[in-house]
This record gives C-alpha cells, sequence and structure tokens, in this order.
C-alpha cells in the first residue's frame, strides 16, 4: 500500500507492507537515530514526533502516520543542539544508546511547558529508560541548561 | 509480532462494523497491546478517520471518544476538575507520555483488562459505554459483559454530583499496578472499585450502610474491612492474593480519609 509523510520537513512516499512499523519507515529513511529497545513499548528509544507530539514509533503502524507530520531527531538537530551539550556535560551519555529518545521527549516537553519544575521533568521523561546513569543526571543536565536559559533572558 | 494482511481506514461505523464481523480481522486501537500478541490478523481496522479522537463537554456529560487519547483524558480540565483529578491520578504513571499518546480509551475500556487503572477510574463514576449496535450501557454490565464482534462508539460520563479518589499501589512507577482503588459517592452513594487483583474491576457498594452516618475513623475503618472481604484478590508475580487483600483494605482506608475532608 502506498502512504505520504512529511519526514523532517520533507515529503515522501512510500509503498509500505500493511504491518510495517513507523520506527522501520523511518529507519529505511535514513534516520538511524530511532532505536529499537525494549519491543515492549517501554524504554522510548524510538520516540519520534507525529504531528508535535512524542509517540513510541516501535508500536505505531507506519499506515497510520499516512498524511501526517512526523519528526525524528535528524531533523530537529538545532533544536536539540542547544541543550543536548548540557546533557552530555553531566557524564549522563555512558552508553548514549537512550539518547536520541531522551533529546525528543526533552523536545516535546519544552515546546508544551518551557519552564518546567524537576517533578514535571521528572513526570515527562518517566517513559524514557536509561540503565547506565540512574536518571540523576539527565535531570542535572536539563535543570543546568533551563537555568542557563533563564540568565540569558534575564 | 503480529502480522497484517490488510489495512484498512474505515469510512464509517458501518464498515468498521461489517468488516470486524470477520473471525480474523481486528480493530485497531493504540496497537500496544495487540503489538505484543502473535498470530496473523486479516484486515486490521483503524477507526483514526471517524472524528472518535475527542473529548466533548456537555452541561449533562462528557463523551469521550473511543480514539482519544489517555493523553488526552490526563490533560482535559473539565474531565478533571469533575473528578478532583482522579482521572488524571489513574493515568499518570501508564508508563510515559509517548505511550499515553497512543494509548487509546477504546482500546483500554473494550479490552477490559484486570490491570487496568483507566477501566477502575471510570467504574467510580456514573459512566457507560456507547456500542455501535448494542448501544448505550452501563460501565459496569459492560465490564461483566463477554468478548463479541461490537464496536465501542465513546465513554459517556455523567455530569452527577460525585467525588472520586483515585490511589494504586505499583512496585515500580510506570509498571504495571499491583492494585488499583479508587473511592467514589455518586449520588450519595459510596463504592469502591477496586482492579488489578489481578482481575479485573469490580465495583463494592456500601450494602451495610457503614457510611451512613458520614466518614470517621470507625466507619471507614469497617467499610475497608467490608471491601476487603468482599473482593476476591489472586495471585502473581506483582503479589500474593494476602498482600493485595491487605492493601485493599490500606487503599480503601486512605481514600475514605482523603474523602471525610471533602465531602
Amino acid at each position: 500500500m502506498e502512504i505520504s509523510i512529511k519526514l523532517n520537513g520533507r515529503s515522501i512516499k512510500c509503498d509500505i507492507d500493511p504491518d510495517m512499523l513507523l520506527i522501520d519507515l523511518v529507519r529505511e529513511h535514513g534516520c538511524y537515530s530511532v532505536k529499537r529497545g525494549c519491543e515492549t513499548s517501554n524504554c522510548g528509544l524510538c520516540t519520534v514526533l507525529m504531528d508535535g507530539k512524542p509517540v513510541l514509533s516501535c508500536s505505531m503502524l507506519a499506515a497510520r502516520a499516512d498524511g501526517h507530520e512526523i519528526y525524528t531527531l535528524e531533523g530537529l538537530q538545532e533544536e536539540a543542539n542547544e541543550f543536548a551539550g548540557f546533557i552530555a556535560d553531566q557524564g549522563t551519555e555512558q552508553c548514549g544508546f537512550c539518547n536520541p529518545g531522551y533529546v525528543m521527549n526533552m523536545v516535546a516537553l519544552l515546546r508544551e511547558n518551557p519552564d518546567p519544575t524537576d517533578e514535571e521533568i521528572l513526570h515527562y521523561l518517566a517513559g524514557n529508560l536509561c540503565r547506565c546513569s540512574g536518571y540523576e543526571g539527565q535531570l542535572r543536565g536539563f535543570r543546568a541548561y533551563l537555568d542557563y536559559k533563564k540568565s540569558k533572558e534575564s | 509480532m503480529i502480522t497484517i494482511n490488510q489495512y484498512v481506514r474505515a469510512q464509517s461505523l458501518e464498515e468498521a462494523y461489517e468488516l470486524n464481523q470477520k473471525r480474523n480481522n481486528r480493530i485497531v486501537g493504540g496497537m500496544l497491546w495487540m503489538k505484543m500478541q502473535r498470530g496473523r490478523v486479516g484486515t486490521a481496522i483503524d477507526m483514526c478517520d471517524l472524528g472518535l479522537d475527542t473529548i466533548e463537554e456537555t452541561d449533562e456529560e462528557f463523551s469521550i471518544g473511543a480514539m482519544a487519547t489517555l493523553r488526552q483524558l490526563e490533560l482535559h480540565e473539565g474531565l478533571n476538575s469533575y473528578s478532583d483529578n482522579a482521572v488524571r491520578d489513574a493515568v499518570k504513571d501508564i508508563i510515559g507520555v509517548q505511550f499515553r499518546n497512543l494509548a487509546t480509551v477504546g482500546g483500554s475500556i473494550w479490552g477490559r483488562f484486570g490491570f487496568s487503572d483507566v477501566l477502575t477510574v471510570l467504574l467510580a463514576m456514573d459512566s457507560y459505554v456507547e456500542l455501535y449496535k448494542g448501544g448505550i450501557i452501563p460501565m459496569e454490565e459492560f465490564a461483566r459483559m463477554t468478548y463479541d464482534n461490537d464496536i465501542l462508539v465513546r465513554v459517556i460520563v455523567k455530569k452527577v454530583p460525585a467525588k472520586v479518589i483515585y490511589n494504586a499501589m505499583r512496585i515500580q512507577r510506570t509498571d504495571f499496578p499491583v492494585i488499583t482503588c479508587a473511592l467514589s459517592v455518586v449520588n450519595g452513594e459510596y463504592r469502591s472499585v477496586i482492579g488489578a487483583r489481578p482481575g479485573k474491576a469490580v465495583v463494592v457498594r456500601d450494602e451495610a450502610g457503614r457510611l451512613k452516618g458520614g466518614i470517621n475513623e470507625e466507619s471507614a475503618s469497617a467499610f475497608a474491612r467490608d471491601v476487603a472481604m468482599k473482593v476476591h484478590t489472586g495471585s502473581n508475580i506483582r503479589g500474593s492474593a494476602e498482600y493485595r487483600t491487605h492493601l485493599v483494605e490500606g487503599l480503601t482506608l486512605r481514600n475514605l480519609m482523603n474523602m471525610g475532608g471533602k465531602c
């Protein structure tokens, strides 16, 4: 079956199998930041934005994305660059495998809530699992970025 | 993993219903649970084009489309104001935001899953489901029904005078609950709803009139004991039947004491 989606700002038409998952579609189109992790819809590694909302691409049929706009980290480099360094500065990226999923969800959080509390950050990122860092580093990095942003604005 | 031979976006409820009569065809909700299953699906029927992805509020009720997501439930101001945030409390620990942006109300309710936070909190309110052929029936009746080939169109929550409190025990945040417990007083009637027993949620009413004179430590303890005695619990990897029964009593008591300040 043929579908049309907008992937990272570019309109594409694809011939897909009815049971193809969105993760496989975006990876076929070179978006290797999107990773397969738990296979149980728990880890958040495969997070992409569909019409601006974070979703698990490992659990969604590519066919349902027909007519929608999908963004992966490859298409959000500029937006992500702003704070990814702050996360790295905390030594959070030990193996780095979970990082693209984290960054995608952080982008979504910041768009929805530009000044989140620590509790709101932890709540929003609860669907992103990291088996290296224990989560404190991500929180510290994100907090450092928010503080930096505030100091720049004032 | 399941395999799917054909994918159809139904253009009407009738088309979805007709397709759903064939045994190996399946309605696709959020696909989160279906994805975990094995087998071959003939036609995956997607209702995403039918405009069922909204929550509408009138003076009398909330109408929640089957394709509305759990995230929409979490963020809906009217529904959360009406339920004292019990709806938000019930869904906020279901995996993560990305998951809740996909999981549908229809999928959660149709499955009548034992672990369902959503079914538990909705049973605590004056709620109904609308089935395409079966019409509007109380949620409690729907929860007891056997699976058939009808289609869940929407969930209705009547805006009757009510107070609702939701509590659940999880070993770890975002995991399946060990027990779910909602307490409500709907039109003056107290109900405690217990799910993840691990069976599907059941409603226990105050038939003995323990709370007739209001909520105090004595009446709350008596009702909590009643609930724990009436609810059948079982054991699984997350907890034993005895532990669950202990939690039922504890959480019901906690909900009652918290509600005491709200009545």
